[in-house]
């Protein structure tokens, strides 16, 4: 598969998943509903509001992304390293340059977003740029300005913002579950069997929101997007030494969630610590070794 | 009466042809401008720095004068360059110039420690990374493009339009041995 393909297929790939995304809320509406006798009002509502987050996502999800993970607008005299080699790789690739944002975080890690290679957007963390030198950074930002041309940027912050109305939406279900039971242990009436209507959704939705975005987001991009970043900076050495540096920094990103974890660079939960099995469904990122491995060989 | 259709229809199949070809070789020529005034825009810059720099050395150096002349003499060639050549090979210059300046620097700690030395040489040394890449960018444009006016049957159209190769932004050989770097 060439960079055309990924582009054509990437490009079709949001308009699936944005239909799929719509298609899934109306359908968990329709139930809903079904079960609490209010008829199709409410589906179409949910139609409503989805499409209208659909064509949000599609437009404003640089925004959205950038507020989630809390980047701030970089400063070319404070974050001159940052900046330059964006603007620098810029250059070389023949894109405009993109906006570049700070992430005020230890644990080093980077991503792109945007919908277009016109709007695109490459944040970095404060971590990254203290670990690394400046070859090295020129690797990893042209790691991301591979993601911008390929178009995984448009699919990327399409699936972050949808997903996440779902996980969150996910979170605040069984949240309230949980203490609705707890509550309504004694009185069975029915809003226990909307509750339990909720309940089996979760338990469905979980596994399959990963499977979703596993679909969405296929390891070849990385991969693509390191030799696209090799291709740039005629140095596929320093991304390797940035790979492993950044492999080996043991410290977990502080604000990161499950819905924008596949943006990242690096896996921003590092070896999943935490344990949770969703965590290792959300594993979105192919091996260090076998990227650094495949650096070495170019 | 049939073959004069058949006659007519690869005419216009030519034409068509040659007019595709012909646009595609304008949108590359195009294309090779806009980045050769990308080098230039960088050089541009660079050329800008050097006499802050130099005033800067200056203040705590006076009297290298020999370093600040080469600066000066390899700025001015910039300046003056017309050909992507001729600017490679004074870019090559300069910054070898600026090598040996802040060679120089080196030996004052005054005069490193100060922030408006530190940030124009960091400066400095952005420029000289956008002029690389920017000539990446460049030169990939150029190859592509003479390439293309040397495959048949475009080498056809290329010559009936006078479309020519075009310079890669690189010193000749004769021009680098101009270039000196002095350590004293």
């Amino acid at each position: 598969m060439n960079v055309y393909d990924q582009i054509a297929q990437n490009k079709l790939k949001t308009y699936l998943f944005i239909a799929g995304f719509v298609a899934f809320v109306v359908f968990v509406a329709y139930i809903l509903g079904g079960a609490t006798d209010s008829g199709p009002g409410f589906a179409i509502v949910a139609l409503l509001i989805s499409s209208v987050m659909s064509v949000g996502s599609f437009f404003w999800s640089d925004k959205i992304v950038l507020a989630m993970t809390g980047a701030r607008p970089a400063d070319p005299q404070r974050d001159f390293n940052l900046v330059t080699v964006t603007e620098n790789i810029a250059i070389a690739s023949g894109l405009p340059k993109p906006k570049v944002y700070v992430i005020d975080d230890p644990a080093p890690n980077a991503f792109a977003t945007g919908r277009d290679p016109q709007h695109a957007v490459v944040a970095a963390t404060t971590g990254l740029v203290q670990l690394l030198d400046r070859t090295e950074l020129e690797g990893v930002i042209a790691h991301e300005l591979g993601h911008v041309k390929n178009y995984d940027i448009r699919l990327m912050a399409v699936v972050t913002v949808l997903a996440g109305v779902v996980v969150l939406m996910v979170d605040m279900f069984s949240r309230s579950l949980w203490f609705g039971t707890r509550r309504r242990d004694d009185d069975r009436n029915s809003s226990g069997a909307i509750f339990l209507v909720i309940g089996l959704v979760i338990s469905l939705l979980a596994p399959l929101i990963a499977t979703v975005m596993k679909l969405a987001i296929s390891r070849k991009r990385e991969y693509l997007a390191d030799a696209t970043g090799a291709y740039l900076t005629r140095n596929p050495g320093a991304l390797a030494d940035a790979l492993i540096k950044i492999s080996a920094d043991p410290q977990r990103m502080r604000n990161a969630s499950n819905a924008t974890a596949h943006l990242f660079f690096a896996n921003p939960f590092k070896k999943q610590s935490n344990g949770s099995w969703i965590a290792s469904l959300f594993n979105t990122h192919p091996p260090v070794e076998d990227r650094v491995k495949l650096l070495r060989t170019m | 009466m049939n073959g004069l259709y058949i006659l007519s229809g690869i005419i216009g199949l030519i034409v068509a042809f040659v007019w595709y070809v012909y646009n595609n070789l304008v949108v590359l020529r195009v294309r090779i401008k806009e980045a050769w005034s990308g080098i230039d825009v960088q050089l541009k810059r660079r050329s800008d720095l050097i006499p802050n720099i130099v005033e800067t050395v200056k203040g705590y150096a006076k009297h290298e004068k020999d370093v600040f002349k080469t600066v000066t003499e390899a700025r001015s060639a910039l300046m003056n360059a017309k050909t992507p050549h001729q600017a490679a090979a004074a870019d090559n210059m300069l910054t070898g110039a600026l090598k040996s300046l802040f060679a120089v620097a080196e030996a004052y700690p005054e005069l490193k420690a100060s922030d408006n030395f530190r940030d124009l040489q960091r400066q400095l040394e952005d420029t000289e990374d956008k002029v690389a890449y920017s000539r990446q960018f460049y030169n990939g444009q150029v190859l592509s493009f003479n390439t293309m006016i040397q495959m048949f049957p475009h080498v056809l159209i290329a010559n009936m339009f006078g479309f020519k190769a075009e310079e890669f932004f690189e010193a000749n050989d004769e021009e680098r041995k101009s270039v000196k770097v002095k350590f004293d």
